[in-house]
């Protein structure tokens, strides 16, 4: 198991690096220059090559993304000038480790936009999270029970609807008509739990059944398949034959059995949701972690999209992790090979 | 017609192909034979659009400011200007037909789904295909690859790669946005969508692999080209179509994110991306304009993947034949 962790570790690292050097080569090999989007409209070619040298964007790629990953491990200052460090201390913008880099057009380090965007994706996908689980899985298991009747029907039927619903549509339906049109809930801004959990749920709640509407549609197909399968199995016979009460058998010896695609796939869902909600965020103008990566895109601001790719490429890979190690816990028949 | 003792296997006796099983149980499923039905109507209107247009049925790209008045310019009369001539009103402004753009959008919206997923199935099922019957190490450096595409964040990579790919493809071809933009979303669509179609592939060629006709195949003499094109593929079709209809309304869907998020297709060309992003500025003065197209894609979306899920129980030769 200690052996199986460690080198699924390993192999995490690996991935991030693969995919952060993927990305920096794409970004750093392209025609467009980094440093013509450092410079605004009053340009002129020695502030242009100022930048550039400030930045670094003069070196080779490689020796650019040497300087990111040891600014991952040791932090890093910006800009990399000896002489100016001597001179104008107070000039240098310091960036300690993880260091995810400098945003020329924001003038801040992406560690300090990441960590005011962050609450806010968790925000969003945490109640999300809890919300389809709760009506994914739960919608799931009552289909399962009443098979083929009309609960079931109307309950698949309405996961189609939500699964075939853009999720930008839903949000756009419901910023429009609940919350500007009819008032009934705030127009969603974000609120810190820590101030307000009462305000910060109000203003949240539109953003979490957008996603919820959409994640639940696919758990409550996955719950439906794997439940209506279990509870053809014998041991299910067994226990009803037994005299187990009828919620047991469902709970523990049903809802147990299917516990392991579920864990599957909502780590996997969990994990691509925490690196930002882009069409939510962007549809309710939350500023979180999907939202910067946009505005990264749209403002040309490569070493935040290098960043914010690496962010979330590592929640997908540490997801994917995750998920397999839990498998060893949930399911006593997986033993994991090391 | 057999169908009645087609579908009962205690009754029938006479063989049956699995393409005859498969339409006798599709002919069954009344849900299926909507959607596919649908489906069916929307590839043909998608088709017929240039030709509509043409002909001056519809008109998407001239406007009538006589429908459009007031603060704003947003259309005369109620749900955005619905009326007889324009089934789903007016855009606010220029008082261009929605209806018109809704259908001439539709081809542009499928095109690049469609072809984005055919670039998805030929390169995953050349790299399952590959994979699965070369086994060893071939097939452990290619699982590694597909592994690694998934862990790409892929609307991020889609969006991210938008800023220098469209604008590469564009100095390339010597075009104006839309064209080099359709290409980027084909090519980067289809290619963050292959790993899905090389572990089917792989999987269905590893257990295809051990099975006695096979076998057979091989205790006969036959070559490897023959095992592969003769015995093989004719197996793969099914997961191949059944994957097929499940990845195009998510393609039609991300084109859809991608146009809203103002990086995919832009106006003035009509996808269900542009109108929609167009159709944001006026969500709150006039909601019909999201409204009719968002329905629209809606629908298109939906009788896809209910025709997925429908051929995917059809060609399933697990589930249960009563």
């Amino acid at each position: 198991m200690f052996y199986y962790i460690l080198r699924r570790l390993a192999s995490v690292v690996v991935m991030v690096f693969l995919i952060t050097a993927t990305t920096f080569a794409l970004f750093f090999a392209s025609p467009i220059d980094p440093a013509r989007y450092t410079c605004g409209k009053n340009c002129t070619p020695t502030i242009l090559e100022g930048n550039r040298k400030a930045l670094g964007y003069d070196q080779p790629a490689t020796v650019q993304y040497g300087k990111f990953i040891a600014g991952l491990v040791v932090g890093r200052e910006f800009p990399d000038n000896e002489q100016l460090k001597k001179d104008h201390p107070e000039q240098i913008v310091k960036c300690p480790a993880p260091c995810l880099g400098y945003s020329p057009s924001q003038h801040r380090t992406i560690n300090e936009m990441v960590s005011e965007a962050w609450p806010i994706s968790l925000s969003i996908a945490i109640g999300a999270f809890i919300l389809w689980m709760v009506i994914g899985v739960g919608g799931g298991i009552i289909s399962a029970l009443n098979k083929g009747k009309w609960q079931d029907r109307s309950i698949v039927g309405t996961a189609l609807i939500g699964f075939s619903l853009p999720t930008f549509f839903v949000g756009l339906v419901l910023l429009t008509f609940p919350a500007i049109k009819w008032g009934a809930v705030p127009i969603p801004k974000y609120v810190p739990f820590t101030e307000n959990p009462a305000l910060w749920a109000a203003n949240l709640i539109l953003p979490w059944i957008t996603l919820a509407f959409f994640f639940a549609a696919s758990y409550v197909r996955l719950t439906r398949a794997y439940m209506i399968e279990t509870l053809s199995e014998d041991y299910i016979r067994t226990a009803n034959a037994k005299g187990v009460a009828k919620w047991a058998v469902i709970f523990k010896h049903g809802l147990r059995a299917v516990m392991t695609p579920i864990v599957t796939a909502a780590g996997l869902d969990l994990g691509g949701l925490l690196g930002g909600a882009i069409i939510t965020e962007s549809v309710f103008s939350l500023h979180g972690l999907g939202y910067l990566a946009v505005h990264s895109v749209t403002t040309m601001d490569l070493p935040t999209i290098v960043a914010m790719v690496m962010i979330v490429s590592t929640f997908i890979v540490v997801a994917n992790m995750l998920v397999d190690i839990a498998y060893g816990f949930i399911d006593p028949r997986v033993k994991l090979a090391s | 017609m057999a169908d009645t003792t087609a579908v009962d296997g205690a009754v029938s006796i006479t063989g049956r192909t699995p393409w005859q099983i498969t339409r006798a149980r599709l002919a069954k499923d009344r849900g299926t034979m909507v959607a596919m039905g649908a489906a069916i109507f929307f590839v043909l209107l998608a088709v017929a659009a240039p030709a509509l247009t043409a002909l001056k049925l519809i008109d998407p790209y001239n406007g009538n400011d006589k429908l459009v008045g007031g603060l704003g310019s947003l259309p005369i009369g109620a749900f955005g200007g619905v009326s007889p001539q324009h089934w789903m009103g007016v855009e606010p402004g220029t008082g261009r037909d929605i209806f018109a753009r809704v259908v001439a959008g539709l081809t542009v919206s499928l095109v690049v789904a469609v072809c984005a997923v055919m670039v998805s199935v030929v390169l995953g099922t050349v790299i399952g295909l590959v994979a699965g019957t070369a086994g060893g190490r071939v097939d452990w450096w290619l699982s590694r690859l597909t592994d690694f595409v998934l862990s790409f964040p892929q609307t991020l990579m889609l969006i991210a790669l938008s800023t220098i790919v469209i604008d590469i493809l564009q100095a390339a071809m010597g075009t104006d946005r839309t064209p080099a933009s359709m290409i980027f979303m084909i090519l980067v669509m289809g290619f963050f969508g292959w790993p899905i179609f090389a572990r089917v592939i792989r999987g269905q060629v590893l257990s295809l692999k051990e099975r006695e006709f096979i076998e057979a195949a091989r205790s006969l003499g036959a070559n490897r080209r023959r095992i592969y094109f003769k015995e093989l593929l004719p197996h793969l079709w099914a997961p191949i179509l059944v994957y097929t209809t499940l990845v195009m309304p998510q393609n039609i869907a991300t084109e859809a994110a991608l146009g809203f998020l103002g990086v995919g297709i832009q106006a003035p060309t009509p996808s269900f991306g542009s109108i929609l992003n167009d159709s944001v500025h006026y969500a709150n003065s006039d909601p019909a304009y999201f409204i009719f197209p968002g329905v629209t894609l809606f629908l298109v979306v939906l009788s896809f993947n209910l025709l997925g899920d429908g051929l995917r129980d059809a060609l399933d030769p697990k589930a249960d034949r009563q």
